[in-house]
């Protein structure tokens, strides 16, 4: 059998698993009756309608004729994992990862950090161009979010003692 | 006139110095975001919910209207001079727009989606406040029937006008009630879904979603197109004033526009997006008067129509939410999270329980139009000058702003999980597909949609025949049934498949 749309063939199937997850999940918690819902009854209730969904679209994917084969191409892994792990370094440098002995480093180096690690993720990467845009951002959040809003960050790293 | 009294109320609020200020704040950031590609209001309201914990909720939710409204006019600008949609809501706007500039009259186009929009605008805003008293009395005539059958109506109204595969949206609302499910079930305390994390037995923190499906899985999905030459009329933007040609043909369709964009804000499902799409389409049924540019080739009326109808929408979009509780779309989804933030309970005792909120929230609304066509008009050189800001430096300024916002919250190393999780399926939906706004839409209504009809068959002894016993709730479901028959009707579905594809 022939998948005519892989865009519909794999969310289906997605839909599938999850919904069964959720329903096999919700199976293990109390179902109950309409009139006293268990907290299973509504989730299980969803799970299985997400289930019979993902069904239908992939079985639509199969059936239907979908221009070009509906390809889902091929996945950008340079920006998801750069913007990501931009994402995740800037959260340990604020908050600290006590489970790997990393004390909070604080705003101005999760910048620092973060613009140079999400400027990776573009076509182009001149070093000089992103320490500059890191520069006017640190300024610029310390002022938007230290001095006008008053969100509660460290700003230096902790063992400078504030 | 008690509408009188309270828009005098409503202006007192408004008018203190701090309010001005965020009202402002929020236009500009709105203009911002409408100007720049890529970014929109959804991702920028996420971004900037947590940082409005320490303002006060009136001026919270003062600034986080203010940046969708203001959407709605900055996206024209980028759709006139670069041929690219600054925001969703003005896709159909470049097609008219953009010629218009190609032929030296980028400056009239401007006036008129700008003059257009505040027109619509102040029209909304008016609506908005007539309408809220009485749709709030009738709220309070609504059982917990009739709320799940309105969020019912609700669910299928977004699917409908959204775009893509039916399906696939119903399922993605579907999944987004899941995920609402996650956490620590109210009446059995059970935490289900928590895999024994202790931080997921609160539920997944729809920050968390918001960001990472609509943050990061768009910067990530921007940044795999390559980018393309860009061609920025910036010269051309000489005279603003349209001709007494162009205002003959602008003002009827600013009301046509305003007219459409106003009902379809309400109705469920709706808001700017939709009700631009449907103003242009309605353009373009009326007859050309003679000596007219045809529509596609720079006609005015495809410029002042829709943006008109967007500002109207996300006007109107706020009264399901304010009288009913009930967010109409995924930017008002947020705008709930903003409100129970503040720990106030969306609904029809929002009106009474808190007036200046209310009525100042509304008040702002027609302040911030002015501001933003002061904005919009005579400063629109500085946005042009924006446009030529590259990529390259604008997406990490937005990693950053998406960061700050999930870790003000809490400095729980959790939520950098979460985000880097749901950054990875926000880029897999769009990879797939599937639509997300869909997705938070139902996050947002699930827990309160299994309370609903708990309730409802709890008072029923288990019988499903309350929700078409009940009048109110069976002339919702059928308005459902209604909605879901007329869009899978062959004729009907061939124009909605066309009117999405169309550019």
């Amino acid at each position: 059998m022939n998948i005519k749309s892989q865009k519909d063939f794999f969310s289906g199937l997605m839909f599938m698993v999850v919904g069964v997850a959720f329903a096999w999940g919700a199976a293990t918690y109390t179902i109950g009756t309409g009139a006293r819902m268990g907290p299973g009854y509504f989730p299980l209730a969803l799970g299985v309608l997400l289930a019979v969904l993902g069904g239908a679209i992939t079985f639509k994917a199969l059936v239907v004729e979908a221009v070009d084969g509906d390809k889902v191409g091929s996945f950008a892994w340079r920006p998801l994992v750069f913007i990501i792990l931009a994402n995740v370094v800037f959260g340990a440098m604020i908050g600290g990862l006590p489970s790997i002995g990393l004390p909070p480093l604080g705003l101005v180096a999760g910048i620092y950090a973060l613009t140079f690690i999400a400027s990776l993720a573009g076509d182009e990467f001149n070093p000089k161009e992103v320490a500059i845009l890191a520069t006017i951002l640190t300024a610029m959040s310390y002022g938007a979010f230290i001095l006008l809003l008053k969100l509660q960050f460290p700003v230096w790293p902790a063992f400078f003692g504030n | 006139m008690d509408l009188f009294n309270n828009l005098a109320l409503g202006f007192g609020v408004a008018f203190t110095l701090q309010n001005l200020m965020y009202a402002f704040i929020g236009c500009l950031l709105g203009t911002l975001i409408g100007v720049l590609p890529g970014i929109g209001p959804l991702a920028t309201i996420a971004m900037l919910l947590p940082a409005t914990y320490a303002l006060p909720p009136v001026a919270a939710l003062i600034m986080l209207a203010g940046i969708y409204y203001g959407a709605q006019y900055g996206g024209s600008t980028t759709a006139i001079l670069v041929n690219l949609p600054g925001e969703s809501s003005s896709v159909v706007t470049v097609i008219d727009g953009y010629q218009m500039a190609r032929q030296g009259r980028a400056g009239p186009a401007l006036a008129a989606a700008g003059l257009g929009s505040f027109f619509a605008g102040c029209v909304g805003t008016l609506i908005l406040a007539a309408f809220a008293a009485p749709l709030t009395e009738l709220a309070f005539k609504f059982g917990p029937a009739e709320y799940f059958s309105l969020m019912i109506l609700g669910l299928i109204g977004a699917v409908v006008l959204a775009s893509g595969s039916l399906l696939k949206a119903i399922a993605m609302i579907v999944l987004g009630l899941l995920l609402g499910m996650v956490g620590t079930d109210v009446n059995s305390g059970v935490a289900r879904f928590s895999m024994d994390i202790p931080e997921l037995t609160d539920g997944i923190g729809f920050i968390v979603i918001a960001m990472g499906v609509f943050g990061y899985g768009e910067i990530i999905s921007n940044l795999s197109k390559h980018e393309s030459e860009r061609e920025v009329f910036t010269a051309n933007v000489t005279g603003l004033l349209p001709t007494k040609e162009d205002f003959k043909n602008m003002v009827p369709a600013v009301l046509r526009g305003t007219a459409l964009g106003s009902l379809l804000g309400i109705l469920p499902g709706g808001g700017a997006v939709m009700a631009a799409f449907a103003a242009y389409t309605l353009e373009k049924k009326t007859k050309l008067r003679p000596g007219e540019v045809p529509f596609g080739k720079g006609n005015i009326r495809g410029v002042a129509a829709p943006e008109a109808a967007n500002n109207a929408g996300a006007q109107t979009s706020f009264i399901p939410l304010l009288t009913l509780g009930i967010p109409p779309n995924a930017v008002m989804a947020l705008m709930v999270g903003a409100m129970t933030i503040h720990n106030i309970q969306p609904g029809p005792q929002v009106m009474t329980s808190n007036p200046e909120l209310f009525w100042g929230l509304i008040a702002s609304m027609w302040i911030g139009n002015l501001m933003l066509v002061i904005l919009n008009l005579p400063l629109i050189g500085l946005w042009i000058k924006l446009l030529s800001v590259p990529y390259r430096w604008l997406f990490p300024s937005i990693v950053l702003f998406c960061a700050i916002g999930v870790y003000s919250t809490n400095n729980n190393t959790f939520d950098i999980w979460m985000v880097g999780i749901f950054g990875f399926i926000g880029y897999v939906f769009i990879k797939l597909g599937t639509e997300p706004a869909p997705l938070l839409l139902g996050f947002i209504l699930g827990p309160m949609m299994e309370e609903y009809l708990r309730r409802a068959l709890l008072l029923s002894r288990g019988d499903w025949s309350v929700f078409v016993t009940r009048p109110l709730s069976a002339g919702l479901l059928a308005a459902a049934l209604l909605l879901l028959v007329v869009v899978l009707m062959p004729s009907i579905k061939a124009k909605r498949e066309e009117a999405f594809v169309e550019d």
